[in-house]
């Protein structure tokens, strides 16, 4: 892993760290931020530690995040926060799972995209496992999901 | 022998039914490559919700249980271990099955899995109570230090940089503060609304252990697992039995050695499974077939990693530690039916307690019948491609997140924290230590400021946290764990540091 990606993954805890130490040391009532403060006390010093090393170059812990990985996930990733922050509570549960499902299978399924045959195997699985997914939780759990627009 | 008349309610229709599923769920997710049996015992949690504590308890100690054996499924046949604890398996099991042995290696496998497991099951069912009658001599000081333990054993010893391990804890432990305080009542840490009530632990769990391995399966792209099943051929069960107990040297070296490893917080069976195979390996006159097909290899990892799983439980079931990712999980479905590990359990909830532990006795037995039938199954379903893997965790992980509570607050906070999680590992950091100071950290308040209070009216903070045998002893472990891991990765530095010169 390369040294700018430690720098920036320890830099990111290190601030964290401040941020919590700033708020334990600043807000009141005091009492209530006691445990608060013997924690971002060790945060802050194990950051600050991890922080430094990472600068002088001396991290080896960590195989970071490799460029075609990235690139392999990304898809995933924006799909996945579409699907969490937006497309669930926005169209409804089940009608956001049965798109991000196929949406995923089909960019990440080995299966040939140019064969009629994969692509109704695709939406065959969809389709079962939404209706095991209302079942378990709509029927057997009783989770009520957000239905919204949809359903 | 308290234990022996809660056995019938392992037997009553539900329970029963819940530990046989939980068994062949577990044994087809662990033999799936990508799925940890601590993924999978997190996902499960929801489906506990509507369930009485005890049965909830059957199923998700039947789906740990049985998802460490099925991994072996998938190391012996396809040459992937299901999970960690497998990786010793492998290394003869494999060889086994491409000889044409492979029904014999899982024969093996799933009977020394089954006589570990059965050894580590009857150590927890006898050790427990003693332990948690022990425990009610522990006052706050004692009870904070013992969190503070829990934490700092793992993160040193199950992550590979110790300052990275203890700061994972420290995050854990920061985490565990948001939201309102207990005592006075004030905002922590509240910067979104959906952290008004803290962060929900089921939640976090499912978050921090299953969105990882999705975003790890995306990262490989449009990738097969390329691995080829190796047809199983017929083989005597009886033969296996007899080859068994004839290799008892292997059996309890593996046995001795994961239910030992299973106590010590933090180890897992990883290390089982591996510390077993070698020191079969050192006390056989056979030594030099290991790794060519032997069966005393399989033997020896197996009944390990599943000798360690009993074992494992006694830090959380007497002194409310989780020894183990696993077992914090546990520990969250404990606490989501009110009920709190340690004496409280065993005095006031010994039917949910016993019930609990003699469903594992029974699991381990349901494990090994279903283990040589669902082998087959298991390792088709460990074919499957990652994107439909994935796909599968994602929604579950979304939907089992919302069903805790009904809010969309526990979503946002899943999926935050999995995402960060899977940078953080990438970082070098490590989810168990995190997790473990997200559960203990409410424990470690609490008794902090139950302790400060007693101690300002008596002898002082630095006087009562710091003095006393017991403090003094807790102390001494923290520190020595952390000295331990410091020393430990100090010395693998140095090899590797000679290997690159001499490269």
């Amino acid at each position: 892993m390369n040294r700018s990606q430690h720098v920036f993954g320890s830099g990111l805890v290190f601030a964290v760290g401040l941020w919590v130490a700033w708020v334990s040391y600043t807000q009141q009532p005091a009492e209530a931020f006691l445990f608060p403060r013997l924690i971002a006390t060790v945060f802050v010093v194990l950051a600050g530690w991890t922080f430094g090393k990472a600068v002088m170059g001396l991290s080896k812990v960590g195989n970071g995040v490799t460029r075609t990985m990235f690139v392999n996930m990304l898809p995933g990733l924006t799909i996945t926060l579409i699907y969490v922050f937006w497309a669930a509570k926005t169209l409804g549960f089940y009608t956001a799972t049965t798109i991000a499902f196929f949406i995923l299978l089909s960019i990440y399924d080995p299966a040939p995209h140019n064969e009629v045959k994969t692509w109704i195997k695709r939406g065959i699985i969809t389709a079962v496992f939404v209706a095991v997914m209302y079942g378990l939780f709509a029927m057997l759990l009783n989770v009520y999901t957000p239905r919204e627009i949809l359903f | 022998m308290e234990f022996i008349y809660y056995f019938g309610d392992v037997f009553t229709p539900m329970s029963f039914m819940l530990l046989l599923g939980g068994t062949i769920g577990g044994l087809i997710l662990g033999a799936t490559p990508g799925l940890s049996p601590t993924m999978a015992v997190a996902l499960l949690i929801p489906f506990t919700f509507q369930l009485e504590a005890a049965q909830g308890l059957i199923l998700l100690g039947a789906a740990y249980t049985s998802t460490v054996a099925g991994g072996a499924v998938s190391a012996i046949l396809l040459k992937i271990p299901g999970a960690p604890a497998n990786i010793a398996t492998t290394l003869d099991g494999h060889t086994m099955a491409k000889k044409g042995e492979g029904a014999r290696a899982l024969q093996l496998s799933f009977l020394a899995s089954a006589v570990g497991g059965i050894f580590g099951v009857l150590l927890l069912i006898f050790l427990t109570p003693v332990l948690a009658q022990w425990a009610l001599a522990f006052g706050p000081s004692h009870l904070f230090w013992l969190a503070i333990l829990g934490v700092t054993v793992i993160g040193t010893l199950d992550s590979a940089s110790v300052v990275k391990g203890l700061l994972s804890g420290c995050i854990g432990l920061w985490l565990a503060t948001i939201g309102f305080d207990d005592i006075m009542g004030a905002q922590r840490f509240i910067f979104h609304p959906a952290l008004g009530g803290g962060i929900n632990i089921i939640a976090a769990l499912i978050g921090l252990f299953a969105i990882p391995q999705v975003l790890t399966m995306f990262a490989k792209g449009r990738h097969n697992t390329g691995a080829e099943v190796i047809e199983v051929q017929r083989h005597s069960i009886m033969a296996a039995f007899k080859e068994l107990f004839s290799r008892t040297r292997a059996l309890s070296i593996g046995t001795l050695t994961g239910s030992i490893i299973g106590l010590i917080p933090g180890v897992g069976g990883q290390i089982a499974g591996l510390v077993a195979y070698d020191q079969a390996k050192k006390f056989s006159p056979e030594k030099d077939k290991f790794g060519t097909g032997h069966s005393e290899g399989v033997i020896a990892a197996e009944s390990a990693n599943n000798a360690m799983v009993g074992p494992s439980l006694v830090p959380l079931l007497t002194l409310s530690i989780p020894g183990s990712p696993t077992a914090a999980v546990l520990l969250g479905g404990l606490l989501i039916h009110g009920i709190f590990p340690g004496s409280d359990l065993f005095d006031n909830h010994p039917d949910v307690a016993w019930t609990f532990i003699n469903s594992m006795l029974i699991g381990q037995v349901l494990m090994c019948i279903f283990g040589l039938y669902v082998a087959g199954l298991a390792a088709r379903v460990a074919q499957v491609p990652q994107s439909v893997m994935a796909a599968i965790v994602l929604a579950l992980s979304v939907f089992g997140a919302y069903s805790v509570q009904g809010s969309m607050g526990d979503v946002y906070v899943m999926a935050c924290l999995g995402i960060g999680m899977f940078f953080l590992e990438r970082f070098g950091f490590s989810a168990a230590p995190l997790v473990l100071g997200l559960i203990l950290g409410p424990i470690a308040e609490a008794n902090f400021i139950q302790g400060g209070m007693i101690a300002d009216a008596t002898v002082g903070k630095a006087s009562y946290f710091m003095t006393g045998g017991l403090n003094l002893f807790l102390i001494a472990v923290v520190l020595a764990s952390i000295a331990y891991s410091v020393w430990m990765e100090l010395r693998s530095r140095r090899y590797t540091t000679k290997e690159e010169a001499q490269a």
